[in-house]
């Protein structure tokens, strides 16, 4: 037992696409940068040590580096994914990243989601829906709700609006129309929410044409690609059903 | 904020139900056909089981074994029907092709940069959709018009010496692989599967759907190719109807 067994640890080349639409002179390119990966390190990691140690002026968005904000999503190796969730032990060599498609580039790997989901929430009405909202005191104690069904809702609920369900769906890619995923699983957590008097023939005008429930394909990029998991098929042919049978 | 959306709304607007129904319709059509194809291979390749099998379930097909006598037209009425629906399908489907250069660009940056099967599948289901416009209604056309030129001699006359098989070999792998991913994303688009299963059901599926598929082409291969013997055989005397009784 002489020698002790130490971990080889990698040079990492990561190219990643470089562009400020601000700027007129910026154009599109790929910068290559080499990092040397540590431990347990995180694509977000990475990120930082290149900013921090070779180039800060490198754009990326990051909140909460544990996967509950949803700002660092980007595509990596052509799939959607949140960087503080990938590990570059999961990764080749070298390695691409690119900002998400279908949302407004604010420079390199940062994109406006926000101002996306802001649009699909106003479009879907992603919000509680009741006559009496007005009169409602606020001081007194809220009706109870079925453990079961806060569970179901809450299930749903768990979404960070990442946008990589978006990046991941064929027809969102071809139709800009298309409220995706993301989109769908809302209104199927408010069609669950007793407090919402909204019925299924209301949520149909939201989501009953191409753009809505009837433009997905099925491809299940979504399903797949969701950084949480969450029971994006299930929801929307559950949706789908729901909205042919209105 | 959205104070204006709860007040209460002069009039309710109509409910337009025809996304729906194209949705559904394109499903059920899509369904029907796969049924179809699916039924069809299996008379079709009746030629395995020898000539005179074939001839039975033609027979079966022109109505002979109940009107007493064979009559071709019900097969070109069948052809006519099935025909229709492919016409329904393809013109429900057509909603979702990409429509101009644009949606096909960024598809196949997508398709090529996701590595994702389910999506590289409904890009295949695209392409096969396409060819599938002109092969089957090609075969489609020739049963329509032709009913009579169906049996042991003169179906192999058309596939050898009418060179048919140039229009068989590929139609079979194209419409095959069209109708088992279909019938895949058919059950997921639809399917009331729990989250929790989903996976499970989902990879159910997805084999019975290849083992489906492989069915179906080393059967279709094998007609084909018995066909194909047949016609080179019976090439000096193409044109001839096959006759039970002469066999004997």
């Amino acid at each position: 037992m002489d020698n002790i067994p130490v971990r080889q640890h990698r040079t990492l080349t990561i190219n990643i696409l470089r562009h400020n639409p601000a700027d007129g002179d910026s154009q599109p390119r790929l910068q290559a940068f080499e990092v040397d990966e540590t431990d347990a390190m995180t694509l977000f990691i990475a990120l930082n040590v290149i900013r921090e140690e070779q180039d800060p002026t490198l754009t990326f968005d990051f909140v909460c580096r544990a996967g509950i904000c949803g700002s660092c999503g980007m595509i990596i190796n052509g799939r959607p994914g949140l960087a503080c969730r990938t590990l570059t032990r999961d990764l080749p060599d070298e390695f691409t990243l690119l900002p998400l498609p279908g949302f407004e580039l604010i420079a390199d790997l940062s994109v406006n989601t926000g101002k996306w989901m802001r649009g699909m929430a106003e479009r879907l009405e992603t919000w509680v829906h009741a006559s009496d909202l007005a009169g409602v005191d606020l001081d007194q104690m809220e009706q109870p709700m079925d453990p079961h069904l806060a569970e179901q809702i809450y299930e749903l609920e768990r979404c960070i609006e990442c946008g990589c369900c978006i990046a991941a769906c064929g027809t969102a890619q071809m139709r800009d129309d298309f409220v995706g995923a993301v989109g769908l699983n809302q209104v199927t957590r408010f069609r669950l929410d007793p407090r919402d008097q909204r019925d299924d023939s209301d949520f149909y005008q939201l989501v009953g044409d191409d753009s809505g429930v009837f433009g997905c394909m099925t491809l299940l990029g979504c399903e797949d690609m969701c950084p949480k998991d969450l029971p994006l098929a299930t929801q929307i042919a559950f949706l789908r059903r729901r909205m042919v049978a209105v | 904020m959205g104070a204006a959306a709860l007040e209460p709304k002069p009039m309710r607007q109509k409910i337009n139900r025809w996304p729906a129904r194209l949705d559904v319709a394109q499903s059920l059509s899509g369904l029907l056909l796969v049924l179809f194809i699916w039924g069809h291979m299996f008379f079709e390749s009746s030629i395995l089981l020898g000539k005179d099998a074939m001839l039975w379930v033609t027979r079966m097909f022109e109505g002979a074994h109940l009107l007493g006598r064979p009559y071709p037209v019900l097969v070109s009425v069948a052809a006519a029907l099935v025909l229709a629906l492919v016409a329904l399908h393809a013109l429900l489907a057509l909603r979702k092709f990409p429509a101009n250069y644009r949606q096909y660009h960024r598809l196949n940056r997508h398709v090529s940069a996701m590595r994702h099967l389910d999506t590289t599948a409904w890009y295949i289901q695209v392409i096969t959709g396409f060819a599938l416009f002109f092969l089957a209604s090609a075969h489609l056309l020739v049963v329509l018009l032709q009913p009579e030129n169906i049996g042991p001699y003169a179906s192999s006359d058309r596939v050898w010496s009418g060179r048919f098989w140039l229009l068989y070999g590929p139609l079979l792998l194209i419409v095959h692989l069209h109708a088992g991913i279909g019938i895949y994303r058919l059950c997921l688009k639809w399917g009331p599967f729990p989250a929790q299963r989903l996976g499970l059901w989902r990879g159910r599926i997805k084999l019975a759907a290849y083992c489906i598929v492989a069915f179906y082409l080393c059967l279709g291969t094998a007609s084909l190719v018995t066909y194909m013997r047949i016609g080179a055989q019976h090439a000096p005397y193409a044109g001839e109807r096959y006759a039970p009784e002469a066999v004997e």
